[in-house]
């Protein structure tokens, strides 16, 4: 058994730090928003998480890349926690983008495209951790799963190319780049604002970081008490 | 029962036999040819497909009152919807096939590369998407006055059939190694394949109601797009579904 | 004409072949013996290219695997415990679709040829799945000698097979071997392996524990021979 790297230990320490300042910006130093008012502290743990996700997803795919080339089962668990990782946070996206909706759209849910997209999204990921419990055997759940993330990462943006021409309108506001017209609940940023929104995805990305070395550090911690419970059972 | 020492010609190893390897398309029409005189002899696949998508049909029927006015907006998505279930029986009979008795061993011990394996299978599952489409289209006209059989349309279903069986034939060759693998198999698929039946559906439609070509170009540039990439990835990763 | 040296194959966190080493001169019919579980399928598999080496150098026909896969796949024939037949097709299909698939020209006179070999020209024309258990394994056979393989696999042929079938399928294998075929065969049948087999290795726990020709073994016999190569291991 290997020792916790201390730098595992700053890693968790920074990421606390940087969670509670990102709260304190968004909850407080953040203006109110106009016509929003303070559901629209949301958006910063929103896109924080949402960003991370993608990314993770993203991610995934490399490391199932990476894990058919090298056959190394170190890159399996980096998949795996990716993964894992990446559909929390998404969730947690899409939940807050819930609490949001009710008051600015008047409903929790809507099949606008983005919340399709991000609604099939996470279900190809669900389908990959079902995947992964159907094959006992680790070396054929390793290579399997590679293969799907290494799918699902290439259908997620093709999904959400479909969907929005399938429904050209969109009432989900688009922060960054182009106004949206039809969008209902469009702000634009004060530089408070944005000093919080740029924050809040440090913060994340961050947070991201730790919890994912964290989840690949039990997970080989789970291949060690695999392979001593081998050893005893022969 | 006689004792049987049959009596044979000598042979000599090293002859002519033995170092050909076949060329890439002879060996993929093998395989379909296959699975063709096979369902033929058995009809296993294609009436379970068909009675299957006759049976969606009427469930839709009741299911959405498939009016005259309704009929008109839905039934693209009727379509695409009993094609892509359907095809989830077909896809998984076919793997079935191939693991129960070890023939996809069979296969993997010919001296062909690993992609002939993957064409031929998807070719031949593409083949009977086709023919259950060829049969539930006239079908589907008489039922509800609806021409449905047009060239245009049976090239959209062609173009959408190809991407489904693309990606069906990949995931099925990994479920069908799974514990759970028929319940498995639409889990897996359908969120993959779903921008390929938005798109399929969004040109269909566009088609049924008499859409200009510039509504339906970029759905149909997707469909185009994700045959092609589902059929380079299927084709670069197929190697490790099937290798231990 | 079949070289091993250290081969080693691990499936995840379990090894089931430990630095086996394996030499078989052209025209031995080699019994490998050996509990269940001892990683014999495993072995053959990747004398078949089915399965890859974790590590160690294998050699058959003289072409090297994985890298030279497909040389080695023509020049080899397999008989597994699963007959490898599609049971919708008849006997002349099967061959036929396995006849393409090797790219046998001319292959209708080599059909007859293999047919009458394993005593099934009769039932050429009838459907697999009407066939007994003993009657497919002639057939996969049939099918495994159709492209005149040098080396030949015979994954415990005798699986399932009824006593006069199994005297059938001795024939069968005997005229296999005659042709000046290189064989190797697992099975833990001993009686039927000391009628067929040149040399008997025992594999336990993925390593050859003992070796012996079988005209060397004639004052001995199989069973004590096969009993202290597994005693001297354990």
């Amino acid at each position: 058994m290997q020792k916790r790297p201390i730098l595992l230990t700053m890693l968790d320490v920074v990421s606390v730090i940087m969670l509670a300042i990102s709260t304190y910006l968004a909850l407080f130093y953040a203006p109110t928003e106009l016509v929003m008012g303070d559901v629209q502290r949301v958006f910063y743990f929103h896109i924080g998480t949402a960003w991370t996700a993608l990314l993770g997803f993203i991610f995934a795919a490399g490391a199932g890349i990476t894990y058919l080339v090298t056959k190394d089962l170190r890159w399996d668990r980096v998949g795996v926690a990716a993964v894992e990782v990446s559909t929390v946070f998404f969730l947690i996206t899409i939940m807050l983008g819930s609490i949001w909706a009710y008051p600015a759209w008047n409903t929790w849910w809507t099949w606008d495209p983005r919340l399709t997209s991000a609604a099939i999204t996470e279900l190809i990921y669900a389908a990959y951790f079902m995947l992964r419990q159907g094959i006992d055997d680790v070396e054929k759940r390793a290579r399997f799963g590679a293969i799907y993330t290494i799918i699902g990462g290439i259908s997620a943006p093709l999904t959400f190319m479909s969907i929005r021409w399938a429904q050209s309108r969109t009432i989900h506001p688009v922060i960054i780049g182009a106004e949206n017209a039809t969008a209902k609940g469009d702000f634009s940023m004060t530089p408070d604002m944005l000093t919080a929104f740029l924050f809040a995805l440090l913060a994340f990305t961050i947070i991201f970081i730790d919890l994912l070395w964290n989840r690949i550090r039990l997970e080989s911690k789970q291949s060690e008490v695999d392979q001593l419970k081998m050893k005893v059972t022969n | 029962m006689k004792k049987q020492s049959p009596p044979h010609p000598p042979l000599t190893i090293n002859n002519s036999l033995s170092s050909n390897h076949p060329s890439f398309l002879k060996a993929v029409f093998a395989i379909l040819q296959k699975d063709i005189s096979a369902e033929f002899r058995s009809r296993e696949l294609l009436s379970a497909m068909l009675v299957f998508s006759l049976l969606v049909i009427l469930i839709f029927n009741f299911a959405l009152e498939l009016d005259v006015k309704v009929r008109q907006s839905i039934t693209a998505g009727v379509l695409w919807t009993t094609f892509a279930f359907a095809g989830t029986l077909g896809l998984n009979r076919s793997m079935a096939v191939e693991k129960d008795r070890g023939c996809l061993d069979g296969l993997l011990l010919a001296p062909v590369d690993r992609s002939v394996i993957f064409f031929g299978k998807m070719l031949s599952n593409l083949t009977f998407m086709l023919i259950v489409t060829i049969i539930i289209l006239p079908v589907y006209s008489v039922l509800y006055n609806v021409n449905l059989f047009r060239l245009d349309l049976l090239g959209v279903i062609l173009l959408g059939s190809i991407g489904y069986s693309a990606v069906g034939t990949l995931i099925a060759a990994m479920t069908v190694q799974t514990r759970t693998r028929d319940v498995l198999l639409p889990v897996l698929l359908f969120p993959i394949v779903i921008s390929l039946l938005i798109a399929a559906l969004k040109v269909s439609n566009g088609l049924l109601n008499g859409a200009e070509f510039s509504e339906i170009s970029a759905p149909l540039n997707l469909l185009i797009a994700y045959d092609v990439i589902f059929i380079s990835i299927a084709f670069m990763v197929f190697d490790y579904v099937v290798e231990e | 004409m079949i070289q091993v040296n250290k081969l080693i194959k691990r499936f995840g966190l379990k090894t089931i072949l430990r630095g086996l080493n394996f030499n078989v001169q052209p025209g031995e019919f080699v019994a490998l013996l050996g509990p269940n579980g001892s990683g014999k399928t495993t072995f053959l598999r990747i004398l078949a290219s089915l399965s890859r080496p974790s590590l160690g150098e294998v050699k058959v026909a003289g072409y090297k695997l994985p890298n030279e896969s497909a040389q080695v796949r023509a020049r080899l024939g397999v008989v597994s415990h699963l007959p490898l037949l599609y049971p919708d097709l008849t006997a002349e299909e099967n061959l036929q679709f396995y006849a393409r698939m090797y790219g046998i020209t001319n292959y209708e006179s080599r059909i007859t040829q293999v047919l009458q070999m394993v005593g099934l020209e009769h039932r050429r024309k009838d459907i697999v799945s009407a066939f007994s258990r003993g009657m497919q394994q002639r057939l996969a056979i049939a099918r495994a000698v159709l492209h005149n393989p040098e080396v030949m696999l015979f994954d415990e042929p005798y699986t399932g097979l009824d006593q006069d079938a199994s005297e059938m399928l001795d024939g069968v294998l005997k005229s296999v071997a005659a042709e000046g075929r290189t064989v190797v065969m697992t099975s833990h049948d001993l009686v039927r392996a000391e009628n067929l087999a040149t040399r008997f290795d025992v594999l336990s726990r993925g390593v050859i524990v003992a070796s012996a020709a079988s005209k060397d073994l004639r004052k001995t016999n199989l069973l004590s021979f096969y009993k202290k190569a597994l005693q001297v291991e354990a």
